[in-house]
Formats: C-alpha cells, structure tokens, sequence
C-alpha cells in the first residue's frame, strides 16, 4: 500500500435514522436540507459526507453534540449501517464486507476508546484489557503477557486485579485506551474519550495521549466538542453541523480562512496566535533578510520578536532552509487581534 | 363512583368530553338501581338468563381433552414427569433421605446450618451468617427439619428449572421481537392468574403430589425471570456494547461476555424474585397433596391447632426471610480483588471453611445421631402451651370484647348490607360503572378493555360469586386504605421512621401469602371478618410502602419552597407533597387490589362464598373447564383494575413531568 493513499475513504456518505431510510434516500430531492429530511420525519445523522483519513495522521472531527460526529465515526467501523454512499478502509468496501470478515477487521485493525469508557464491570483492569485478545482465541498466557505489557504503558501498573468501580475516571479511561491498544490496532478511534473527566485530569490525559501517540504513531480519528483540545491535538480538523462537514482542514486554516458563517463564529474567540504557525504565512516569492523565524513556531511563541523586529518582511525556515517571507503586518495582525 | 377527573389530559369525542360520558354512565347505571329496588326491572336485564349463559366449562372441557388424549399432550407429559420425578426423588434423598437413588442422604441438619450460616457469612457478614444458621437450628429444634426439608427439595428443583426457562425465554424475547409480542399478553394475564389455575392442570397432567406441585411452582415463577432478563439485556449501556462490537466479538461471545454480565444485577434481582414466588407456591401447593410445611399448616389449621399453626409460621417466615436476605445480599455483592499472587486457599477460603465445616458436622453426626436428626420426643415444640396462651389471650376481656365488637358491628353494620348492596346492582348497571371508572381514569381503549372484561365474566355464569369477590376485595382495601394511609404518611415525617416502615414492609412482602391467614384465625375464627381482615393486612404493605417512597422522593427543592412559601406541615403536606406522590401512591393502590385478588382465593380456604371456595372445590375434581373458567374470572377483574390504574398513574407522571 502506498503511503498516500487514504486508509479511511467515504465518499457521498449519508446515514439516515427513521423508518425506511433506504427509501427515502432514493427517492429524496437532492439539496434537501436537514430540517427538510426532519420535516419529512427522518433524522440525518450523516450527510453526504466525503472525507479522506491518511496513514499516520491525526483527524479531528469536532461539533456541538447531535451534529453527527459519533455516528460519522460509528459508519467507519460499522458499527452503524450506512445509509448511501461508500466507505472503504484500507481499500476494503466495508459495507460489502461478510459479517465474520467484518469481525476479523475489528480484531485485527481497529481500536476504539470511548465517552463513558465501555469498560465490563465484571472483569478486572487485567481482564478487561485482554478481553479483544481473548475474542480473537488468543491463549491465555500470551494475552496475559500483552495485556500486562499495555497496561504497563498506560501507567496503570499494580491496579491489574482491580474492578473498574474501584478505579477513578482518569483511570477506568486509562484502562479503556489499554483496551483499544492490545490487539495494536492500526487505526484508532476516539469517541470523546476525556468529555467525562475533570479539566485538571483532562489536561494530564492530553499529554498522556500525546505521549502514547508519539511512541506508537497510529491512525487516529479522535472526536471532541472542545476546540482547545481539537487544536492541540489535531493534523486536520473537520467541524460538522447537522450530520455535515462544514469544513475539513488545518487548524491554521480554519482559524485563516474560515469557509462558512458557521466556522467562522467557531473560531472567532480563539486566540489565533496560538494556533497559526509561522510557516502559513510565509509567502514563498518574497524572501527577506537576516535571521529566519522557525517555520513550526506559533506566532505566539514568536510574539515578543514580532513586536520588537522592524524589518517588514521576516524570512521564515523550515528545517534550516529559508520557504519564504512573513509579512510581520500580517503576523502582527494576529497577534493584535484578540486575547 | 362519579370521579372527579378534572385533569382530563385529552378530550375524548368531540361532543362530550371523557368525563362527561362517564356521568352519563354512571347516571344510566344508577336509574337502572332505581328501578331495580323498586322492583319494576325485568328479571333479564337483573342478571343475565342462565339459558343465555354459553357453556364456557364445556367448551373448555373438551378443548382440554382434545389437547390431553388426541394430541398425544398427556403421554408427553407423563413422560416428562418421570424425568421430573427423577430429580424430585434425587433432591428428596439429599435433603430428607427419601429412599431413592443416589441413597446419601438425609444432610444432617447440624452440616446444613453450618453451611447455611457460612454462606450468610460470605454473603452480608455476620447478621446473615445468624439469620442462616438460626433459621435451621429453629426449624430443627422445633421439631420441622423433615417436612422444612420435604418443602426446600422441591424448591431446589423447581427454582433451577424456572431460572434457567425464564433465563431462555427472555433472551429469545429480548432477541427476537415476535417472542416480545407473543409472550407480553400471556405473561400479564398468567401473573393475574389466581395459583389455584396453576393447580389443577398441573395435577390433571403430572399427576398428584410432588411432580405436579413442583410443575406449578416452576410455571408460577417463571414470568418475573422473564422480565427481569429481557429488561437487563434491553439496559446494557450502548457503548459497552460497542466495546463488545469493536473487540470483535461475534454473536454468541456479545451474550456471552457482554449482554449477561452487564445484565447481572437484574438476572439476580429475577432469581431472588424466582426462589421468593416458588417458596409462596410451594406452600400452597398443599392444596394438592404436596407432603411439607405448607401441608402441614393447612392440617395445623384445619383442626384448630393455633400454637403448632404459629410455629409452622415462623419457620415459613424465617425460611422466607433467609432467602430473600440472602439472595438480595447476593444481587449487591460485588468481586473484589485480590493481589497479585494471593495463593490458592486465601482466594477461596470461604469455600474451604464451609467445606471443612459440611464434613466435620456430617462426620460429627455418625457417632452424634442428634447431630444428624431430631426424633420425636426431642424437640421443643410448645404447640399445647402456645395454644393456652393464645386461647388466654383471646379470654382477656378487653381483646374479646373487641374482636366480638368488630365481629358485630363491622360484619352486621358495614359489611353485609355492603355487600347486599352491591348484589343488587344489575349486572348491566354495573358494568357501567366499572367502564365509566375506566373511562375517566383512563381512557377510551381501558373502558372498552373493561367493557369486554366484565362482560365476559357476566357470561361466565359465575356473576355473583364474582360480585362477592369484588366485594372482598374493595372493603379490605379500602380499610387497608384507611389504616394504612395515615400510618404511612406519619412515618413518612421522619427518616428513621421511613426507613424502619420500609424495612418492616420489605420483610413482611417476603412472606408467604399463606401465613397472613394464620393472625386471621387467631382472632376471628372462621368468618368474614377474618377472610377481610387476612386480606387487609396482606393489601397494607404495598400501600405503606408505596405512599412513603411516594412521599419521599418529592423533589427536595418542592418541599423547600413550600417551606419557603409560609406553608405549615400540613399545608405542605396536602399541596406539595401528596399530589407529586400520587402516582407512586397510586402503584401501591393498584399492587394492593392485585394482593386483595390473590388473598381472596387463598382465604378461600376459612370458608368464602366466593370464586376463590368455588376454585378449591374444582381442586377436588377433574373439572378443568370449569377451574379455568374461575380463574379467568378473576383473572379478567383483577387486569380490568390493572390496565386502568396504571394507565392513569402512566399519564399522570407525564403531566406532572417526572419521570
């Protein structure tokens, strides 16, 4: 497999709640919209979405709760039926896909952590984590042996005997991410995975998430309503409303350049500087002089050399080579604009 | 019976509203009386002609007896009861050493209290370990450990079989949405069912005694098993399914290792209800010739034995209370772990220790035969004494003039001329009224439910034994109402009275319908009085109950701002809480007619003119036809109540925003 050919790919995907969705589908006007498919007494969960995921990178898709984003993740899984259009994973239409076929991708390929964990409250921490190793018929020793090994990597060692009602959130979402990452799944799924635990933990999760992703460089697609935890986390950002992508792209970009009305009230009271990276506003004909900026910088952390630099035009590098000038107007722009 | 249905929450028909066609009904019925009592009624439209009764009996006859002997169900069923009987004569060695294979036992009764007390003990610590072991020390010392034991031998069969059935059938209803729709109306018309329906074709089809005791016991159990499963595996949270899905679980494994475990509260909470209901019929499979306590009881009873009738009582209670404990105990009782490296003797030292026990007591009874059993002679059953007292009691002037005062004056005063009175409402007339309280309490579809129901008993031939049935049932509960509502909103005041109320309620509920009878004769002898007054306390416990959950689960921040508002107690009281707990009240009313229902053919038994003495003679008998059509009878007025106050309490709840 190529690298840059997508491991998730939908296209014209639609998933549609109510009495004989495929019907209506077929026979719907195109360009209904959302409360026109209510009116009609359908609910459109997903709508005509067409997204690529590719191998390695972090997608965020965030929203307001009821616009879609766990039943988008839930289609790539299928643990929704689409409604119309086609989702392939790792080239593999999923939809055509026999139902033992279908188990074999969960067990081998896919993780999933969730909202309020789905831990089972009958098995131990050490049970629960080799419970999709224990699907799968592994044997009891070398699923012993992986689970320890994970449960070891999300901290949580010495509480392996333990049920989850005696661990705490923080902990019982460790146990969940261990859960995802036994079988070493190639793509992983996160359902608002810290939405339920306090800011103090969310944050030390965050890191922790972080951490776990640089080590193990998976295929993420990672779902929040929190726009500070999407752009920490996130390669690109696809923010739906009403079962739809509004925009799909990097966080500078949206921040940048905003596509609809919607978007752009999202993202108006976040503190641009922090998420707009150098390197975005380099423009690659002009070139500048003296000491470049590092392109990966935030304008936030380049802030106080902004403010004091007098040249017009700041070069800006990537890897130690120059990719072109900053317009320190533009940077300062930013910078001035709020927060 | 004109309701005040001022929250009529839609209109009925366009010209006149729910409650106005309910006067109209209840103002026909009522000049229907009128012309009655004044005797210019035609005899036809008084009670139904018994030309015009259709032969319901005889149909059912020969229904049954086409099922039994031209569709071969009877040799099915004889062969199931060699099976059956298999395991009865099996469990029957082991608990009281009926001569049968495997031929080990009796247990003896010192090995079985061990147990019973170190299961107590792993379960809910040391009170539990007191309650299990006393419960079979009393019950041995007292001189009952055979018959206890005739009695657990059948429930250790029967309470497996309708687990394991009530287990199947609820998943099959929770998997397959055409078994949900199938067995829902048979469940709800077979718990209405009156026990004495569950007898006889349990009799007719696997033989007298044990078998067919053991076949309506399980049958009797199984409904709640089935709830409670399909209700669990339908709670299991979606995103541990979708855990189950995404660990790549197939079918068998998301059953398996998902849907039962998560579902393990409520499957307990159906086994406690399983055992509890089979303990209650086991009792009262007596009635056909089943050896054991309730047996027994029913002898104690009958020739008057009221000291050795109380002592039987006790260990039906105390047996009933230990079960119910213990198998509440286990629903709540989570794992805990243990370390890393716990050895093997430390993780199940409890096993060991009552193993260990179980030997020691059964070794101890080889050179100890009191250890083993308690012969005749040895006991301490104070039967004689008991009854002197009782009988002393009863001498105190005090008590005798006011049992004799209630005798008279309730019997004489209230509850004749009560039940006269509604004897000679024409069946037309009342079945009017009962749909006009259908319609404004519910709705449409319940008076048409009420409607079909009532008149179908009229055609059963059986209207004025029903009419006496209804009367039993309504003056209890109204003077369970009477008695129990104020009691119930006292202790609803403070905490610790609730939670002493709740306790008392929650044990008296686990007992055996058959021992309320027991305080009834005791007082009253065989009369009325005493068929009212079994049901009155057998109706008062969900009423308590209900009205103080009722009353304090009224939001906090209501009652505060009542308070707030200047209210006094009762201020508060009358227009806060009472009208936010009328719903929950209202369950315990409608709990309370369902448990008049059942009570009132139990109390058959001091002797009634009612369905319930009608259905005990078919006992007698091989009248299948006619036992079914009785209890069908009962059966249809007890749903008729059912459907219309939960309808009401179902919208009321919605009006009021809870729930």
């Amino acid at each position: 497999m190529s690298t840059d050919s997508p491991v998730i790919s939908c296209k014209n995907v639609w998933k549609v709640f109510g009495n004989d969705p495929k019907k209506f589908l077929e026979n719907m006007t195109p360009g209904m919209s959302f409360d026109d498919i209510r009116a009609a007494g359908y609910i459109a969960g997903v709508k005509d979405v067409s997204i690529d995921v590719h191998k390695g990178e972090m997608l965020v898709i965030m929203g307001l709760s009821g616009s879609g984003k766990s039943t988008l993740v839930r289609c790539f899984s299928r643990l929704h039926d689409i409604t119309g259009g086609t989702i392939s994973v790792e080239g593999q239409d999923i939809m055509s896909l026999p139902e033992k076929e279908l188990i074999e991708l969960r067990r081998s390929k896919m993780g999933m952590v969730f909202q309020s964990f789905g831990l089972l409250p009958h098995r131990t921490v050490l049970e629960n984590v080799a419970f999709p190793l224990e699907m799968r018929g592994q044997d009891k020793h070398t699923r012993r042996e992986r689970a320890l090994e994970v449960v070891k990597l999300v901290g949580l060692e010495g509480r392996e005997e333990y049920f989850p009602r005696e661990l705490s959130g923080g902990q019982q979402q460790r146990v969940g991410i261990a859960r995802s990452l036994a079988i070493e799944p190639d793509i992983w799924f996160l359902d608002e995975p810290f939405s339920a635990l306090d800011p103090l933990i969310r944050k030390e999760m965050q890191d922790e998430f972080l951490r776990l992703q640089q080590l193990l460089n998976k295929t993420i697609v990672f779902i929040t309503h929190d726009f500070d935890e999407a752009l920490r986390l996130a390669d690109r950002i696809a923010i739906m409303k009403d079962g739809a992508v509004e925009q799909c792209d990097t966080p500078d970009q949206i921040v940048l350049h905003p596509a609809t009305e919607y978007v752009r009230k999202f993202t108006e009271d976040i503190d641009k500087a922090r998420v707009v990276h150098a390197g975005v506003l380099a423009i690659s004909d002009v070139q500048g002089e003296g000491d470049p900026v590092d392109a990966g910088a935030t304008i936030k952390q380049l802030a106080k050399q902004i403010v004091q630099d007098t040249r017009a035009v700041i070069p800006v590098a990537k890897d130690g080579k120059i990719i072109g000038g900053m317009n320190r107007d533009d940077a300062l722009t930013i910078l001035l604009e709020n927060g | 019976m004109a309701n005040a249905t001022t929250d009529t929450v839609s209109a009925g028909t366009p010209m006149l509203s729910r409650s106005q066609w309910s006067l109209v009904l209840v103002a026909v019925a009522i000049v229907l009386s009128i012309f009655q009592w004044s005797g210019i009624l035609p005899a036809w439209l008084h009670r139904i002609p018994e030309t015009a009764i259709p032969n319901f009996a005889g149909w059912l006859d020969a229904i049954f007896g086409f099922i039994k002997d031209d569709m071969g169900l009877l040799t099915l069923t004889r062969f199931l009861t060699e099976g059956l009987e298999w395991l009865l004569d099996a469990s029957g060695n082991i608990f009281f050493g009926k001569r049968r294979w495997p031929n080990i036992g009796p247990i003896p009764w010192t090995a079985m209290a061990a147990v019973a007390a170190v299961i107590g003990y792993y379960l809910g610590g040391w009170k539990l370990a007191l309650l299990g072991g006393g419960t079979m020390v009393w019950t041995a010392l007292i001189g009952q450990w055979s018959i206890a034991m005739q009695t657990m031998s059948v429930l250790a069969i029967a309470a497996p079989l309708a687990f394991v059935i009530g287990l199947s059938v609820g998943i099959a209803a929770w998997r397959y949405t055409w078994v949900d729709f199938v067995i829902k109306p048979i469940l709800s018309v077979l718990q209405t069912l009156p026990f004495f329906t569950y007898l006889l074709p349990a009799v007719i089809f696997f033989k007298v005694g044990p078998t067919a005791g053991a076949v309506a016991t399980t049958i009797y159990a199984i409904p709640p098993m089935i709830l409670m499963t399909s209700l669990g595996l339908q709670k299991v949270s979606p995103e541990v399914i979708e855990a189950g899905k995404m660990s790549g679980c197939s079918k068998f494994q998301m059953l398996r290792h998902v849907y039962i475990p998560s579902a393990r509260t409520e499957i307990l909470v159906g086994v406690n209800q399983v055992i509890m209901l089979c303990l209650a019929m086991v009792v009262l499979t007596a009635f056909i010739g089943m050896p054991g306590l309730g047996a027994k009881l029913l002898a104690m009873m009958g020739s008057f034995k009221l000291g050795r009738s109380f002592e039987i009582g006790v260990t039906i209670v105390l047996l009933a209370v230990m079960l119910d404990r213990m198998s509440k105990a286990w629903v709540v009782k989570q794992p805990e772990h243990f370390e890393r490296g716990t050895p093997f003797w430390k993780r199940h030292q409890m096993l060991l220790f009552g193993a260990a026990l179980f030997v020691g007591f059964t070794l101890l009874s080889l050179v100890m035969p009191l250890a083993a059993e308690i012969g005749r002679g040895q006991h301490f059953s104070q039967g004689k004494e008991l009854d002197n007292l009782i009988k002393g009691f009863l001498d105190i002037e005090a008590v005798k003039a006011t049992t004799g005062f209630l005798r008279a004056f309730l019997n004489v005063q209230i509850l004749i001329p009560f039940r006269n009175f509604m004897l000679s409402i024409p069946t037309p007339a009342f079945i009017m009224l009962v749909v006009a309280f259908a319609l404004a309490l519910a709705g449409r579809k319940q008076a048409i439910y009420a409607l079909i129901f009532f008149s179908l008993v009229a055609f059963s031939g059986w209207w004025d034994r029903s009419v006496i049935t209804l009367y039993s049932v309504i003056s209890a509960v109204t003077l369970a109402a009477l008695l129990g509502l104020p009691i119930a909103v006292l202790a609803a005041r403070s905490e610790k009275w609730s939670v002493r109320m709740l306790l008392v309620c929650d044990t008296a509920q686990t007992f055996p319908s058959f021992v309320y009878l027991i305080p009834a004769i005791m007082l009253f002898g065989i009369t009325d009085i005493a068929v009212i007054f079994s049901i009155l306390i057998f109706a008062m416990v969900p009423l308590i109950r209900y009205t103080i959950e009722g009353l304090r689960t009224v939001p906090p921040e209501m009652t505060e701002a009542a308070d707030m508002a200047g209210a006094t107690r009762m201020q508060k009281l009358v227009n806060v809480q009472i009208p936010l707990a009328l719903p929950t009240m209202a369950v315990g009313f409608n709990q309370a007619i369902m448990f008049a229902f059942f009570m009132v053919i139990i109390a058959a038994f001091i002797g009634t003119q009612d369905l319930g003495q009608e259905l005990q003679r078919t006992l007698a008998g091989t009248d299948l036809g006619k036992n079914f059509v009785l209890g069908i009878c009962v059966a249809l007025m007890a749903l008729t109540f059912d459907l219309t106050i939960m309808k009401w309490t179902a919208d009321k709840k919605r009006a009021l925003g809870l729930q």
